[in-house]
């Protein structure tokens, strides 16, 4: 089993999808990046093909592991006015408040 | 006559509490011994200095006073750099964050605090604990106290390299696919991951929010239930924590294993085990029947499929807990003329290459046309996993397996294709599926001298037992008692 | 009404509120509106490394009273997601919300138009956070975060796409801020964006059952804004629709200057928000008794006290709405039945006088009116003095602003001024006969056939008479000394 987990023909995911993805999760990546990755995930998501194969008809998705209900708190200011440690990190800033390059609609 | 840096910390604490010894001396002389090996381990991104001795002060005036500071007090320990430290840098062990200082303390943190131990600094992590070696951390790798040129596991590696090589007394890592277990086995010391809910995660920079835990590293059993004890329990500020009460670990720690039944699960021992891990595991559970306990054979059929489960359920999750390090309010922000920019080149500065690997996995997971036929399936088969484990720990009070297929390999040795690292954790990950607490005690090394660990599995929130098999383990062997050669 | 006879608008509307509660939905902060940027912040809501949420138990409170009002199924478990995107002013780069299993679903909002009622459909109401807010700085060249709103706690309530027309979506949306209102769970103020509305319109040939492209229009910042930018929409698509032109299914932004909906720019419109349950949350477990326990503490709702004026009191339908629309105008108007006041009359006194104070002094921009331009008594005891023609109409306007602020008995100042009305018959047909002397002139024009003049002469006899005279007895009089 632990050397079971090879790979034999990569599942297709295409440069495309690199690129579409790596849009979505906000990652700029070289050229040379999409390359490996194109490879890296097709292999790794190739190994995952076994699991697609599992039936797994009428089975709970697991949400958590400990079966509680949500716990509650009550409706009270505790926090106080925040000073300047909200900002202290902050990269840029303009008085109070955070400055980011402008968005472009 | 031990120095300092070599008592265990339930000693070092109760020198304290006996005023024969301050804090601020078991602080001086963890510092002097950290800086001495460091350059052999490079286990700590930030020490503490001045503050740690300051805090350590403060812990002698009030035991001077006549106050109790409680079990840990005076005690200095290391704190893995996920885990949030107010006023002092947290990192996470990335670029992004190397300049975050958090105005606030994680629970477990606080806890720490509360119980009189001493942070005396920041442990070398793997990025965002994405790692088995500790070779992904943006600063420097971690290096096992046991060979140089070997890693120290991860992705807690400064966290088990650092007790390993007595530079605390104890250590608090996190495990979210075996990242407190296998540094543990690496370097030869106790490590265990709680039950999930068992500790709070508030304030622990989140990787996978349904799998990570807190758990302490330590030289024993002991000195690992103590520092349990300080941290367990219920947190208003972390929905997912356990109510339960916290058992008093160290009483019972005594009991023994006669009359407990052990699993051996037959699908973790893998083929392609490195034959000494197998034999020291093997005699361990020998030593166990010895001591009383039952030993039986055990399926956890859905094993083969953990890994694909575990790298689609905790990159989805990891892929939205990252989001947030955008360069905005806090982190690394690249000059950009415009949002967007900002967006993906500070992004793609900050991050390492595994980090960059697991969010675009987790995301292709989620993303639509492709949530059900992995992200969904994934949380099905976890629940086959659990249901694995439910089955099996009906009928035993535990499971007993290796920790790794082999021991400590060489850094660089599993750096250029990422499946081969995400193997590792084969014996591990599981666990943190079915989100039982795992107990790893050290029980061989093999010819090269490299540890050996043991795992020890047990029922949800029965940390009890499986510290008790630790501790039974312990009393009737030598390996934990075994010292790094540095 | 629809640009073409022959075709139909489709439309829904989606409403998220703000909810007035005193802490935000997952943090300790403060949920207030204003104060200096980036003070009511925690490091929860600015999503810092390692902070988690829990959940502020009043926030499902108010959802459970919004889902009662509304007729909705409660559901017993419900649970939050996250929804992925990157935004300035989404600290996490996920908003936490409910996406598969929202708190309630169905339901159904009774409209009032025309005179008729229609029951618009729901889909579903959930919970969720509310983002910071970008401001432009001045030069343009960057944006500005404050995050005080991050985390202040939001109904979604999502219509079926039931409406018809703009008119019917103007009496949902009026209706439902009401609701809430009502409920006392949202303020409804759209200017300050504390109840906000996105629409879906779509057109089809009447009497088809497929629906047209689906256009989503954002940024209307009013009711008026609401229908205007509807109304475009379905005239814009019912053209396309009859030249064949095709329509793109896309977001469109009201332009309140230009008077129209324009594309987005974003070349992002379509998000992949890649929701997933949210790891951080339990479950959200609503027992049957806590859904009771709400039940109980509801007030009456708009509509059944709408009905219940109609029925108790011989309102008419368009009197008894405006009365229920504001919870504290019906509470007042009530409370002067109970003083004995008149029902009709009652209203009649509260929807022309007392309103129009309150709507010139914008005493209803207040989620509860209490500080009335006149008590409730006061007005009541007015309106009795009128009935019983102790004094006539306008002497009682008079008195309103004499009585602000007081406690005064309007019987005791009638009295200790002597304002009551002049109906005894004999001293009017003396200030008439003292008037007719007075205006020959006018006189001889009434005689001549010029009725309109009479106006002038009884606006003499009331002068004469301090403006106490009862003026129907005053006509009478006056006409009858005419002839």
């Amino acid at each position: 089993m632990y050397r079971g987990l090879g790979y034999s023909t990569p599942v297709a995911i295409t440069r495309e999808e690199v690129e579409r993805v790596a849009a979505l999760a906000r990652l700029r990546l070289e050229p040379a990046e999409v390359e490996r990755l194109t490879a890296d995930l097709g292999h790794i998501l190739d190994a995952f093909t076994r699991l697609g194969q599992l039936d797994t008809t009428g089975v709970e998705p697991t949400a958590h592991v400990e079966v509680l209900d949500a716990p509650l708190r009550a409706d009270e200011v505790t926090n106080p006015p925040a000073g300047d440690e909200a900002l202290a990190n902050a990269p840029a800033r303009d008085g109070r408040r955070f400055r980011v390059p402008k968005i472009i609609e | 006559m031990s120095a300092l840096h070599e008592l265990s910390l339930r000693e070092a604490a109760a020198r304290v509490r006996r005023r024969e010894v301050s804090s601020v001396d078991l602080v001086r002389a963890s510092l002097a011994r950290i800086q001495a090996v460091e350059a052999k381990v490079d286990a700590f991104l930030t020490v503490g200095g001045d503050a740690a001795l300051a805090a350590a002060a403060d812990v002698d005036r009030r035991v001077a006073a006549g106050e109790d500071c409680g079990p840990l007090a005076g005690v200095p320990v290391g704190v893995k750099d996920m885990i949030s430290t107010a006023g002092i840098r947290t990192t996470a062990g990335s670029k992004i964050l190397e300049h975050f200082v958090p105005s606030y303390d994680a629970t477990v943190t606080a806890r720490l605090k509360k119980a009189g131990a001493v942070v005396v600094g920041k442990l070398n992590c793997d990025e965002f604990a994405m790692g088995s070696s500790n070779e992904n951390s943006a600063y420097k790798p971690a290096r096992n106290p046991w060979a140089g040129d070997r890693v120290p596991g991860g992705s807690s590696g400064g966290s088990g390299a650092s007790v390993a090589a007595l530079q605390c007394h104890a250590s608090l890592g996190t495990d979210t696919g075996g990242s407190i277990r296998l540094p543990a086995a690496y370097c030869g010391v106790v490590g265990l991951k709680p039950t999930y809910g068992r500790v709070s995660r508030y304030g622990v920079i989140a990787y996978a929010s349904s799998l990570d835990q807190v758990g302490p590293l330590a030289r024993d059993v002991a000195d690992a239930a103590v520092m349990l004890e300080a941290i367990a329990g219920h947190d208003p500020r972390d929905s997912t924590s356990s109510p339960r009460p916290v058992p008093a670990y160290l009483s019972q720690l005594e009991g023994g294993v006669r009359g407990l039944r052990l699993g051996l699960p037959r699908e973790y021992f893998v083929e392609g085990m490195q034959p000494e891990v197998e034999a020291a595991v093997r005699e361990a559970v020998r030593v166990l029947e010895e001591l009383g306990a039952k030993i039986e054979p055990v399926s956890l059929p859905h094993t083969e499929h953990a890994i694909a489960t575990y790298y689609l359920v905790a990159t989805a999750e990891a892929s939205a807990n990252l989001a947030r390090y955008d360069g905005v309010r806090y982190g690394l922000r690249t000059p950009a003329k415009a949002l967007g920019e900002m967006y993906d080149t500070s992004r793609a500065a900050g991050f390492g290459a595994e980090v960059k690997r697991r969010i675009m996995l987790g995301t292709y997971a989620l993303s639509a046309g492709y949530y059900d036929a992995y992200y969904l399936k994934a949380q099905q088969v976890r629940t086959l996993i659990r249901r694995d484990f439910d089955e099996a720990l009906k009928h035993c009070h535990g499971l007993v397996t290796p920790v790794a297929p082999t021991t400590a390999f060489r850094l660089g040795e599993k750096t250029d294709d990422p499946l081969t690292m995400y193997l590792s954790d084969i014996l591990t990950i599981s666990v943190n599926l079915a989100g039982l607490p795992g107990l790893v005690v050290p029980c061989g090394v093999d010819r090269g001298g490299l540890p050996i660990g043991l795992q020890v599995i047990g029922r949800p929130f029965d940390e009890s037992t499986v510290l008790r098999i630790g501790a039974a383990y312990e009393g009737a062997t030598d390996w934990h008692r075994r010292r790094a050669p540095l | 009404m629809s640009a073409h006879p022959d075709i139909e608008a489709v439309i829904g509307l989606e409403v998220h509120a703000e909810l007035l509660t005193r802490a935000k939905i997952f943090c300790g902060c403060s949920a207030a509106f204003g104060g200096q940027p980036n003070t009511n912040v925690c490091p929860i809501c600015l999503g810092m490394p390692g902070v988690l949420p829990v959940l502020n138990r009043r926030v499902v409170e108010f959802a459970i009273r919004a889902g009662l009002a509304t007729a909705c199924r409660i559901a017993e478990r419900s649970r939050f997601a996250r929804k992925n995107y990157f935004y300035p002013d989404l600290p996490k780069g996920y908003q936490i919300t409910q996406y598969e299993l929202p708190i309630c679903i169905g339901g159904q909002i009774e409209i009032l138009l025309d005179g008729d009622t229609r029951k618009i459909g729901l889909t579903r109401i959930h919970m969720e956070e509310d983002t910071g807010k970008n401001i432009h700085d001045a030069h343009g060249d960057a944006s500005l975060v404050d995050f005080n709103r991050s985390g202040v706690p939001l109904l979604e309530i999502v219509s079926e796409p039931e409406m018809r027309t703009v008119e019917e979506a103007g009496a949902y949306l009026r209706t439902l801020r009401s609701i809430l209102q009502y409920l006392e769970i949202c303020d409804g103020n759209m200017e300050e964006g504390s109840f906000r509305c996105d629409a879906n319109v779509s057109v089809r040939p009447r009497g088809t059952a497929a629906l047209g492209t689906k256009v989503e229009v954002k940024n209307m910042n009013s009711f008026r804004a609401v229908e205007k930018a509807i109304a475009f929409e379905i005239v814009r698509q019912s053209e396309a629709l009859r030249t064949g032109e095709k329509l793109r299914q896309e977001t469109r932004l009201w332009d309140a200057d230009r008077e129209e909906t324009r594309p987005m720019r974003s070349k992002e419109q379509a998000h992949d928000y890649r929701y997933f349950p949210e790891p951080d949350l339990l479950p959200l477990v609503v027992p049957e008794a806590w859904v009771d326990e709400v039940r109980r503490a509801m007030p009456e709702l708009p509509a059944r006290r709408r009905d219940r004026y109609v029925r108790a009191y011989g309102l008419s339908p368009y009197d008894a709405d405006v009365l229920t629309q504001r919870k504290d105008v019906a509470d007042y108007f009530e409370a002067g039945l109970a003083d004995g006041a008149p029902a009709k009359e009652m209203a009649n006194w509260v929807m022309t006088e007392l309103l129009r104070i309150v709507r010139e002094e914008k005493l209803d921009d207040a989620l509860v009116i209490r500080d009335w331009p006149i008590s409730a008594a006061q007005l009541a005891k007015l309106v009795c003095l009128v009935q019983a023609g102790t004094i006539n109409r306008n002497t009682a306007k008079g008195l309103i602003p004499r009585l602000r602020g007081t406690a005064t008995d309007p019987e005791e100042l009638v009295r200790a001024e002597g304002l009551g009305q002049v109906s005894d018959v004999g001293a009017l047909e003396a200030a008439v006969a003292d008037v007719i002397a007075k205006h020959p002139a006018q006189v001889a024009e009434f005689r001549s056939g010029k009725d309109r003049v009479v106006g002038f002469l009884v606006g003499q006899v009331m002068k004469a008479t301090k403006g106490k005279g009862n003026p129907q007895l005053v006509q009478e009089v006056l006409r009858k000394a005419l002839t």
